[in-house]
């Protein structure tokens, strides 16, 4: 097969350029090895729209982040997903500190970072309740906000597809060669040819970057442990409290969701092992620890799950978009770590515009820029609730007793165009399983409900994969 | 339009099923009952193992069989069963938001409410067990539901954390169908199950039961590939060195049940944070007046039987309610939880001079051996029983004259026998 544009990664970058070029009337194709989208760094993070102090002013992560944050609003209520501003904290408990304080607000001033605001303990706790007596400072950034990263890359993905976009999942690259066509990608379903490949390969990218350029960069797996809690806990704290950044980042942090749990983490530990998202006892303890030194009372026996994800840390300490400067129509989105997710829309345009320059774009005028969301029973009014069980009484069946999601939020979540084919995939899309029993009393019936749409066995239903 | 009931029941398992017919024995005509499975007798309906109902019915059934009496008894009553219909939320004037594909969304007004929603069984994520997740972790309920309603084998080598009676049952079974259960880990230094059961499910098998042992890791990225057991120290800190590899395909977990209240919560019902179930008096009433609870959803049980017992006098209080039109508020006392006991259902005593008996429930914090459970009122001693053993995975029940009750704290503890 023969498209203008290859992306690989289906991660939020690759659906969010996926995306971006869906607008024009240009042939697209997204391919990843894995069987869903959201599979890899996208999927387990901190799920936070960053406001942009953290970066160094005049770097891509300065720029796209304020840029992605700014968009970000817009593109939630285009795609039918749910954001908060929610506002962050960075809280300091050493006086010797409070400069750095100083000088990350600084820097936020510099980026463009709108509102900003140093407070005293006084001040920080009387927004906070949680914070610690100790605590005797803190940078106030109203406009950081918190989203379902699962949400936002499926409805980037599901507007790109419905756009036209093309996705080939559980679809591994291989190889890369230049031809005169551009670039045949070799894949573990068969050879793609296309004029233009974008490289959107998270932890892997420095290894697609390498099968047809020259090294430049390489990619480190940085591994961050995380701890989500029931969401009677979810009040803890109601702004994300960040503490002072390390060269490892931004520390752990505490941060209700945007679906009302509370996350704490992450660590950081660069591995060698790009899929190892284990988590580990040490990991645990220091999210434990470090969590604890900024918020006080946290309720750890109310964690419901654990894991970890991996951050695609470049070696070139900022992100790298880019045309390879001698293989013409090779442009890679690499490096993209925190805070890739703020970032993404704004990735997406700026690929874009590199894209621009590689191949002629004109717009379509079948354009659809918005999407719907899967109904959430749960959060809707009463009447409205009512007039939908009522057009269709499988949204009245609920299965997933602790986030209360029905059996036609599940159905819908399998049927829809890039449906769910596992039991991860389902919670992922709807939340099914994703609640304080962590889909023990759900489970048998999701996988029922899988086989069935699929016409496979139900031994044949795995959770992810 | 409002629908209105009498009493209106949250969960149609034992609890439920045994609530609706003590208060319609009691005279109450107006009952339904909210079941969210497709059909009613709850975890029941997966236990189709034997010895159930010896002191209910002094024979031994099926958990089917014993749920198959109370859905029985309930049809006959004629009580009004709502299966595939699940409480959302309820309001402290009794309001309850009920969903159901037949019915849709509506709100129901009760002039009383039994909670009866059972319990949930603690993840592996709440255990914070440290690894990979893959696909072959599951609640021992989980795998008890595919094997015995579905019949699904979710593997063949097995490793079972946690020596809950589920775990044990679970143990037992997926030997039975053929799977190799190599070991049954537990953290405390005793087990979490019934003595019978350790001898029917692991010793009559031959299964090894590691006592002070946990799962320090996990492994397989798709398919669990292995787990890693090691012995704990008293703090339940695993020891370095200790840790055995286990290749499997399949972890049962069976670390504990926890009564399900989000819905309580909703109504405002105050927990107890030792059950994580209601705080009730000796009617079995909430916080929130009107609004009763009963079986695994107020504290978990060791037998059904008990469950039943306490169920029909938590709708017999319940239908007093609704006919006397409220209950008096009426003189109260504490009951204090004293040395060695982790809680007690209840929490405060109704004063009177009633001829009944006031049934106390609890557990013991640890293994106890030749001790005696005394009970004092205002400081004087009202009951001293003798016990061969104590240990925390069995209830123990007691039952105190009410006329003995005076006003001072109730107090429960676990005393050396005088000789």
């Amino acid at each position: 097969m023969r498209y203008d544009v290859i992306i690989i990664g289906a991660g939020v970058t690759g659906c969010a350029v996926a995306r971006a070029l869906s607008r024009y009337d240009v042939s697209a194709l997204v391919v990843d090895r894995e069987s869903d989208v959201c599979e890899g760094t996208s999927k387990a993070n901190s799920a936070i729209i960053h406001a942009g102090f953290d970066a160094l002013p005049g770097t891509l992560k300065a720029k796209l982040n304020v840029r992605g944050s700014a968009m970000m609003d817009e593109l939630a209520r285009d795609l039918d997903i749910p954001f908060r501003r929610n506002g962050a904290m960075v809280v300091c408990w050493r006086a010797d500190d409070l400069p750095k304080l100083q000088a990350l607000y600084d820097r936020g001033v510099a980026n463009g970072v709108q509102s900003l605001r140093l407070l005293n303990g006084d001040e920080a706790r009387a927004l906070e309740p949680a914070l610690r007596d100790e605590v005797c400072g803190a940078l106030y950034a109203p406009t950081s906000g918190i989203v379902c990263p699962f949400e936002l890359t499926l409805a980037l993905a599901e507007n790109a597809l419905e756009n036209g976009v093309r996705f080939s999942l559980s679809t591994g690259v291989t190889g890369i060669v230049q031809d005169e066509a551009g670039f045949a990608v070799t894949t573990t379903r068969g050879v793609f040819h296309a004029k233009c490949v974008v490289n959107c390969a998270g932890v892997y990218a420095d290894k697609i970057h390498d099968m047809v350029c020259e090294p430049s960069f390489n990619i480190t797996a940085r591994r961050g442990e995380y701890m989500l809690l029931d969401k009677t806990a979810g009040g803890t704290v109601s702004r994300t409290i960040f503490q002072l950044p390390t060269e490892m980042g931004k520390g752990v942090l505490v941060s209700p969701t945007i679906h009302g749990n509370l996350i704490v983490g992450p660590t950081a530990l660069d591995i060698d092992d790009r899929d190892d998202t284990a988590t580990t006892r040490e990991g645990l303890n220091e999210v434990r620890r470090a969590s604890a030194l900024g918020v006080k009372d946290i309720p750890y026996n109310r964690v419901i799950t654990s894991f970890s994800g991996l951050r695609a840390t470049g070696s070139t300490g900022d992100f790298i978009i880019r045309e390879d400067e001698k293989v013409k129509g090779f442009v890679d989105a690499a490096g993209i770590e925190s805070p890739g997710l703020s970032s993404a829309p704004a990735i997406g345009e700026d690929v874009l515009e590199i894209i621009r320059g590689i191949l002629p774009l004109r717009e379509k005028e079948s354009y659809i820029p918005t999407r719907r969301g899967i109904p959430k029973l749960a959060g809707m009014d009463f009447e409205a609730r009512q007039r939908l069980i009522a057009a269709r009484p499988e949204y009245g069946q609920i299965v997933c007793r602790c986030e209360q999601i029905s059996e036609g939020e599940i159905l819908d979540a399998i049927r829809r165009p890039l449906g769910a084919k596992t039991l991860d995939g389902v919670k992922r899309r709807v939340r099914a399983g994703m609640g304080r029993c962590q889909s023990g009393f759900c489970s048998p019936r999701v996988t029922e409900l899988l086989a069935r749409e699929q016409g496979i066995a139900f031994e044949d239903v795995v959770k992810n994969g | 339009m409002d629908e209105r009931v009498s009493l209106a029941i949250i969960g149609g398992g034992p609890a439920g099923l045994a609530a609706a017919a003590a208060a319609r024995e009691r005279g109450v005509e107006d009952i339904v009952v909210f079941e969210r499975d497709t059909r009613l007798g709850g975890i029941l309906n997966q236990c189709i193992h034997n010895g159930f109902g010896l002191h209910t019915f002094k024979e031994e059934l099926t958990g089917p069989e014993y749920a198959g009496r109370y859905i029985e008894k309930v049809r006959q009553l004629g009580i009004c069963c709502e299966t595939g219909s699940m409480a959302l939320s309820i309001s402290p004037d009794r309001e309850i938001t009920v969903v159901s594909r037949e019915k849709g969304l509506r709100v129901v007004r009760a002039d009383a409410i039994v909670l009866a929603m059972g319990c949930r069984e603690r993840p592996r994520g709440a255990l914070n067990i440290p690894g990979t997740r893959p696909q072959g972790i599951y609640t021992a309920g989980t795998a008890q539901k595919l094997v015995n309603c579905m019949g699904i084998i979710p593997g063949r080598e097995v490793v079972i954390l946690g020596s809950g009676d589920i775990g044990l049952i679970m143990a037992r079974r997926m030997t039975l169908e053929g799977a190799h259960v190599q070991v049954v880990a537990e953290l405390m230094p005793y087990s979490g199950g019934l003595k019978r059961n350790i001898v029917q499910c692991l010793d009559d098998f031959g299964i090894p039961l590691k006592l002070s042992h946990t799962v320090v890791d996990i492994r397989g990225r798709r398919r669990l590939e292995g787990v890693t057991i090691a012995q704990v120290d008293r703090t339940g800190a695993p020891i370095p060195g200790t840790g055995i590899d286990y290749p499997c395909d399949t972890l049962l977990l069976s670390c504990g049940l926890i009564p399900e209240n989000e819905l309580s919560l909703t109504a405002g019902v105050a927990l107890n944070g030792a059950t994580n179930g209601p705080l009730v008096d000796d009617r079995l009433q909430t916080s929130v007046p009107g609004i009763f609870a009963c079986g695994n959803a107020l504290h978990v049980h060791d037998l059904v039987d008990f469950v039943s017992e306490e169920a029909g006098r938590a709708g017999t209080h319940a239908a007093e309610y609704i006919l006397n039109g409220g209950h008096g508020a009426g003189p109260c006392v504490r009951v204090m939880p004293g040395e060695g006991i982790r809680y007690t259902v209840p929490t405060t005593v109704h004063l009177g001079d009633g001829d009944d008996q006031v049934r106390l429930r609890f557990r013991v914090r640890d293994v106890y051996k030749g001790r005696a459970i005394r009970v004092t009122s205002g400081g004087e001693a009202v009951l001293l029983k003798k016990r061969r053993i104590m240990v925390p995975s069995e209830m123990e029940d007691v039952a105190i004259d009410r006329r003995r009750i005076v006003d001072g704290d109730l107090r429960v503890e676990i005393v050396e026998v005088e000789p």
